[in-house]
């Protein structure tokens, strides 16, 4: 057994501690200047705690939003979010499952070929693509709609690889005892291994419902109507120039809100959250 | 490797690779052609004649100052995240790998970060750190401090380094917490009973083995610069003041928004591909290497 020192021990816990306070602090601001009065944030004047304003300002950011800037109540932006952050995660892994079962199961030309144009993809993040990507977006009639925003981003190159690298690790006596059971690749499939993947599906869906709900350059680019907008970007077009102007308050309510969801994700699921991070990166 | 037993089937394979390929094709190889495409044509001014011109608008890209100040700025970006996110991770890793009380929930409040969108971190940075309201502002002027990352560059690049670095150090910490349990126990009490003590054990044995994790992350990191850092950016600084924190990706951004340069914008474009598809490279070759140990 390795020694245990008192001292290293304490020193594990203000290392620690420290690093927490450093990582939460940022938010636990946020969290207090949501709860203030506007002119009170705007002359420097906030207090380290929280103040009386939490329903107001809350109320004020779901169901009314800022006066001037967008015109947007918060809670379309959060419904506009999510519905996204649904589309990407569950698109990405439908498609995916798909193209790694026919990959893994299935003996065909170009098989090779077409494994590797999407591992490819990889190398071709939106934003090396921003402008002609946009353009056939345009072109196909797609902006402004859910279909833009997320068809596009479908794609995925780390998701396949994750399915196919499972699959491969699957005992071949499965498929043979379905064969002999004269099962076919569609029952092979929803009856063996579509139950066997449920915890890499969910860990999947954990990180990539993350990744949908932070997208930013793709929609600001796509949406151009304020009832479009995702939260992240309606924070940002919060955010006047001037900043008298600047409803503090409720910017930063927005970006609490902006943060629960995703925050909820993997901190409740934190296991799938770390098994799908570890495990898609390899 | 290949499985022994496989269906036969001559469309479906196809059909379920179907959604996926037309998708890669229509959204990703297509527009990536179009880029190169356009990278070697010029266009003039009223949009109505275009020319091939080789490599004119790359000569022009790499005759243009502002394109190596983006360089510059990118490079210090990357460079100073990298190095703080994976330092910090790593001494926060080793302190939570020690056999210490609640461990468990230690690492459920390091890991959180991860999940806020950069956006969002650039805005939280942005509120401590504004020069008429921001509380941290506020103590760095009482310390007679100068703050203003509104009008000076520097003080908008670390702002935006900070905010980068608050966001990735989740990430590596998750990374760096599993490669140090993942070193076996034996090696480390071997070490221990021949008398190292834990500093040298640390630089001897442990940092050793978490190499490939510390390599594997160090192109993750660059990678995150690169191209997850655009929201921050646009967030808080808009990549000003006078371009101070202009990186190339926003610099692809902000020149092709005028829609002016077709040519130079997909110039750009093309050597960011050229950069990702570097960076993938060697990733996967390390870890073909890690594969075959």
């Amino acid at each position: 057994m390795v020694e245990q020192s008192r001292f290293g021990n304490l020193f594990a816990y203000a290392v620690l501690g420290l690093g927490i306070f450093v990582v939460a602090f940022p938010v636990y601001l946020c969290f207090v200047g949501s709860t203030h009065e506007q002119s009170i944030i705007a002359n420097g004047q906030m207090p380290l705690t929280p103040g009386p304003l939490f329903f107001e300002t809350y109320y004020k950011a779901l169901f009314i939003g800022t006066s001037g800037t967008t015109r947007e109540p918060v809670w379309r932006m959060l419904v506009n979010s999510a519905t996204m952050a649904a589309i990407i995660a569950v698109g990405k892994i439908v498609i995916s499952i798909l193209s790694a079962y026919a990959v893994v199961y299935f003996k065909f030309p170009f098989r090779m070929a077409a494994f590797w144009m999407i591992f490819m993809t990889l190398m071709l993040p939106v934003e090396v693509r921003i402008y002609p990507t946009f353009k056939i977006v345009a072109d196909l009639n797609m902006l402004d709609s859910f279909a833009g925003l997320t068809v596009p981003l479908i794609a995925s190159a780390t998701a396949t690889l994750f399915f196919r690298q499972f699959f491969m690790t699957l005992p071949d006596e499965l498929i043979e005892a379905s064969k002999l059971d004269g099962a076919g690749p569609f029952r092979f499939f929803k009856d063996t291994v579509l139950p066997l993947s449920v915890t890499n599906i969910a860990a999947l869906f954990v990180i990539l419902f993350i990744y949908g709900w932070n997208q930013y350059l793709w929609p600001l680019l796509i949406t151009t109507r304020d009832d479009m907008q995702t939260i992240v970007i309606g924070i940002k077009k919060m955010i006047v120039t001037a900043d008298a102007l600047t409803e503090w308050n409720v910017v930063l309510a927005t970006a609490m809100l902006a943060m629960l969801p995703p925050v909820a994700v993997v901190v409740l699921m934190q296991r799938w959250f770390v098994k799908g991070l570890v495990e898609t990166e390899k | 490797m290949e499985k022994r037993a496989i269906f036969g089937g001559k469309m479906l394979p196809y059909l379920l690779l179907a959604p996926q390929l037309l998708i890669t094709l229509v959204f990703f190889y297509w527009p990536a052609g179009q880029a190169v495409w356009q990278s070697f044509l010029l266009q003039d001014a009223f949009g109505l004649r275009t020319e091939f011109v080789w490599f004119e608008n790359y000569t022009t890209l790499f005759q243009d100052a502002g394109y190596y100040r983006a360089m510059g700025t990118t490079a210090f970006f990357a460079v100073a995240v990298t190095v703080l996110s994976l330092s910090i991770a790593l001494l926060l890793a080793v302190q939570a790998d020690k056999h210490i009380k609640g461990a468990g929930a230690f690492k459920t409040l390091l890991i959180w970060p991860y999940a806020v969108a950069p956006a969002v971190a650039g805005v939280l940075w942005m509120f401590m750190f504004q020069p008429s309201l921001g509380l941290v502002a506020k103590g760095l002027r009482s310390m007679g401090l100068d703050w203003n990352p509104l009008l000076n560059g520097n003080h908008a690049l670390i702002l935006i380094v900070m905010a980068a670095t608050w966001k990735q150090i989740s990430y590596n910490f998750l990374f760096f917490l599993a490669g140090l349990q993942a070193i076996p126990k034996s090696v480390i009490e071997a070490a221990a009973i021949d008398g190292a003590r834990p500093i040298r054990r640390f630089w001897t044995i442990i940092f050793p083995l978490l190499s490939p994790t510390a390599f594997f992350l160090l192109v993750v990191n660059i990678v995150y610069v690169f191209f997850d850092t655009f929201g921050i950016i646009d967030a808080t600084t808009s990549g000003g003041p006078a371009k101070a924190t202009e990186t190339l990706v926003y610099k692809v951004f902000f020149d092709g928004r005028l829609g002016g340069d077709l040519g130079g914008s997909a110039a750009q474009s093309v050597v960011l591909m050229v950069i990702v598809i570097g960076l993938t490279a060697i990733q996967f070759r390390y870890i073909e290497r890690k594969v075959t140990y």
